[in-house]
């Protein structure tokens, strides 16, 4: 896979699973800009790994959810990369709790950052990628959204409409040479996962045909190849990777 | 008005392949033209660039013939 001459804007990038998807984009040759909410020196540290493969990187910080800021995001990365081939809709929060239990505010940040900040993300690529005729679109949905999860219901719902919008905007953007695909990825061990009580994650392992959590580097691969030349045929899918968890 | 016209006329033929001899200030892109909606989004990005000027989408909205087009662009001159 050569991603070299690409260059990529990774949401959510300064850890987890985005980290691992921006590492992996440099490692194949691809400049990246690095988006991060809160945890600036985090984010500059991935940025520094990148540079230190040769590769062009910088940080920005943006609350995706907030339309304005992420129109500036993109027209920065344009600014200084060029072009934008590979947008990588990462960032994503939880506020988990019971239906019965969850208050309004849970539900809307949940909605706000992980679905309609995909949403505002890949409308303000959109310009870019159609006067260049090209662009990969990769949204990160969870294995959640295909099967649900008690306990997670604004998350959940918020992961389902990513595959709604990644199959809409797939086929908005087919003729301009735009493919958007979705990654659901099952239970990787991150921050997010780190947090679960012991015996959930027994619980959880039970149910993973292949036995194990997942690993980030699991879901980059999966990235990079989405984003490679190999996959120009590929558009509106939602490629599961999670252990067999959803079949 | 002449120069505006001849430019956005260039645009169209260029984009939408169309033939000068169909372009009037009455054709409508979509009916008269044969453009999608993306078409005419694109139209209006071309637009932009040609005249250095930003269309906000509302106004992209109000855009459908050639006519309008070279009326809001002179509106900005």
């Amino acid at each position: 896979m050569n991603l070299e001459g690409k260059t990529a804007l990774v949401t959510g990038a300064s850890r987890g699973i985005g980290k691992a998807i921006a590492l992996e984009l440099a490692c194949h040759g691809a400049d990246v800009a690095v988006n991060y909410a809160g945890n600036e020196q985090k984010a500059k540290e991935v940025a520094d790994e990148i540079q230190a493969m040769g590769r062009r990187s910088f940080i920005v910080q943006c609350d995706i959810s907030d339309s304005d800021a992420v129109q500036a995001m993109v027209k920065e990365t344009v600014a200084q990369f060029g072009r934008l081939d590979i947008l990588v809709n990462n960032a994503g929060i939880t506020r988990d709790n019971l239906i019965m239990r969850m208050k309004d505010q849970e539900w809307d940040d949940v909605i706000n950052t992980n679905l309609k900040g995909v949403f505002l993300c890949t409308k303000a690529v959109t310009r870019q990628m159609m006067k260049q005729r090209s662009g990969r679109i990769i949204n990160i949905s969870s294995v959640v959204g295909r099967i649900g999860n008690a306990g997670q219901a604004n998350y959940t719902a918020a992961k389902a409409g990513v595959i709604g919008l990644t199959k809409a905007s797939a086929r908005e953007l087919a003729a301009r040479g735009i493919t958007v695909n979705a990654i659901a990825p099952g239970f990787i061990a991150t921050d997010m996962t780190d947090k679960l009580p012991a015996e959930a994650k027994e619980q959880l392992i039970g149910q993973i045909p292949l036995g194990t959590l997942g690993d980030t580097a699991d879901i980059a691969a999966a990235a990079a190849f989405l984003a490679s030349d190999g996959a120009k045929y590929i558009t509106g899918q939602v490629l599961g990777v999670d252990g067999g968890m959803a079949m | 008005m002449a120069d505006v016209l001849e430019r956005v006329t260039k645009i169209i033929v260029d984009r939408l392949g169309v033939e000068e001899s169909q372009i009037n200030l009455d054709a409508k892109f979509k009916e008269d033209l044969g453009a999608d909606s993306l078409d005419v989004v694109e139209l209006v990005m071309e637009l932009e660039d040609e005249f250095d000027m930003e269309i906000s989408d509302d106004d992209a909205e109000n855009i459908t013939t050639v006519g309008d087009a070279v009326t809001y662009i002179n509106s900005k001159n």
